[in-house]
């Protein structure tokens, strides 16, 4: 299953830190998703633009865990190189992750 | 117990007028906020001030402004906003043209000024950026804008004097909501629980329509109704800082649990401390509640005792960003596609053009996540992206040119060659001091 079908995401940015949001479609579903999509995962997840520590923090309340990147955004929006220089497409990558 | 309506007017610099106009009309609200203003916006807006001090304020200050004022004359609605940008004075004066041309009596017009630290640069020469540890010392010729996040008092204090427009350079989004907060409830500014909870309201309110499924949609998984015609946020909060979010009836969108949390975790790092001129703010213990249709009740907001220092962004030159694109179709598009990289990338390298990076992508293939999301080499059209940095702008100019010649001397095919080339205006912050910057309030009036 991918994530997609249990949760919803935004992303954000900061600089060169990007974070995303990862909240739950069902509160019965956040156990699972607190014990699969750790921040080890969510940084190999994505290794190939994200080169910095990944921290999740957890909102029960919400539902929700926030996953901030650093060294994510090729240097920050207004130098980075990539298309999507704000990295506003990586919440849609984060919901493909397979659990 | 008194409550108070603030619409939002605006999310970014160029967003929709028609859901501010609408709400001005039928949302009974008392304030409404218009949020203009990106990190980078201030550093070009100084640019423009140097070559002309009358300029430097948001460019579309006076189209908003002209059917912003008679609504603002006829629902009894005050205004805040950002877009004074790198002149609060002289869009001040602006608004106060457009009130004249349009016959509009009685309005107050307050500029808050102090945070423009640009000609103090020099006593934080020693300060490292820091996002990249450069220091100030070292990037100082680059240096075209230095600005403060101030905070909602001069906003406050702008109301508290009479103001029914209040216009800003660089303040702390939230802080144009948490203003009116502050001047209607006589909150303190040494009540860190309130000046979270205005801040936490704010923060959901700063971004116009990404609270009211604007940026939410996703067809089948999250529907939204009406997006197209899709409105902006009303906050009604009371003097115990209750706080419900909702939108006009008669506008699109939704407001529900899921766009409320999307938004309040949207641009945060630890939810247990979002720093802001005005406080530390705690989102970590919020609860979202929907009460009705399109009504959000958002509660558990709190704060810690703000920092003492002001978060101080600093823009400088650095370089050229070069960019062009060219598109191939039909079987083997992927291929030629691949073939043109590597021409491009031979040619500039002995032409021996001067590139800080150069990047590469296949737009329909990889450009977003750099692995293969795509649709592998079967992709029936793919299109070629080259991005490069450079110092100096001849050494722009040669890459898209380079991506130019692709027409006659590339692969088969190959068309809608488009390429730009833009000076890159880069952000970096410092901490100052509070006691460093003076707030002050200028007013103007339309009698």
């Amino acid at each position: 299953m991918k994530l997609r079908e249990i949760a919803h995401s935004r992303t954000g940015d900061k600089g060169n830190i990007s974070n995303i949001s990862l909240i739950v479609y069902k509160q019965e579903d956040y156990a699972l998703v607190e014990e699969k999509v750790t921040a080890a995962i969510v940084k190999e997840w994505f290794s190939e633009t994200v080169h910095g520590e990944v921290i999740r923090y957890d909102l029960p309340k919400l539902g929700a865990f926030n996953f901030v990147m650093h060294d994510a955004l090729g240097g920050g929006v207004t130098k980075s190189l990539a298309q999507d220089m704000h990295g506003k497409s990586l919440s849609s990558k984060l919901l493909d992750l397979e659990i | 117990m008194k409550t108070i309506r603030i619409g939002s007017g605006a999310g970014y610099s160029d967003d929709r007028l028609e859901p501010a106009l609408e709400i001005m009309e039928k949302g009974n609200v008392d304030y409404i906020v218009f949020e203009c203003l990106a990190e980078r916006t201030i550093a070009i807006a100084q640019q423009r001030k140097m070559k002309n001090p009358d300029e430097g304020y948001d460019k579309l200050l006076a189209y908003r402004m002209e059917q912003v004022l008679p609504l603002c004359s006829s629902e009894k609605v005050k205004v805040v906003t950002n877009m004074g940008a790198a002149n609060p004075v002289a869009a001040a004066k602006l608004i106060k043209e457009v009130a004249e041309a349009q016959n509009i009596k009685g309005l107050k017009i307050a500029a808050v000024v102090g945070d423009n630290v640009f000609s103090e640069i020099d006593r934080y020469s020693e300060e490292s950026l820091l996002e990249n540890g450069r220091k100030i010392k070292d990037i100082r010729s680059s240096i075209v804008s230095a600005n403060a996040y101030i905070g909602a008092a001069g906003i406050a204090e702008a109301f508290d004097n009479g103001a029914d427009i209040v216009i800003t350079g660089r303040a702390s989004d939230p802080s144009l909501f948490l203003g009116p907060l502050i001047h209607e409830f006589g909150w303190s500014m040494d009540d860190a629980e309130l000046m979270g909870i205005g801040t936490m309201a704010g923060h959901l309110m700063e971004c116009g329509a990404q609270v009211t499924g604007g940026y939410f949609a996703d067809p089948g998984y999250k529907d939204v109704p009406e997006l197209w015609n899709v409105g902006f946020p009303i906050l009604e909060i009371d003097e115990k800082g209750e706080l419900l979010l909702s939108k006009l009836d008669t506008a699109g969108g939704m407001v529900t649990e899921s766009t409320v949390k999307e938004q309040l975790l949207y641009e945060i790092h630890d939810p247990a401390n979002y720093l802001t001129p005005d406080v530390i703010a705690d989102f970590s213990q919020a609860e979202v509640q929907q009460v009705e249709k399109d009504v959000v009740k958002v509660s558990g907001g709190s704060g810690k005792e703000k920092s003492g220092y002001f978060k101080t962004s600093i823009g400088y030159k650095e370089g050229y960003l070069a960019e062009a694109e060219i598109s191939y179709g039909g079987s083997g598009s992927v291929e030629r596609a691949k073939l043109a990289q590597d021409i491009v990338s031979k040619r500039l390298e002995r032409a021996n053009v001067k590139i800080d990076e150069i990047r590469y992508d296949l737009i329909g293939q990889n450009s977003l996540y750099k692995d293969d999301l795509g649709q592998g080499d079967s992709a029936k059209e793919v299109r070629l992206r080259v991005a490069a940095r450079t110092v100096e702008p001849e050494d722009a100019a040669a890459v898209t040119r380079e991506v130019e010649a692709l027409y006659t001397n590339g692969p088969a095919g190959g068309g809608g060659i488009r390429t730009s080339i833009k000076d890159i205006v880069s952000i970096g912050s410092i901490l100052i001091p509070e006691k460093d910057v003076s707030v002050e309030v200028f007013y103007s009036e339309v009698l």
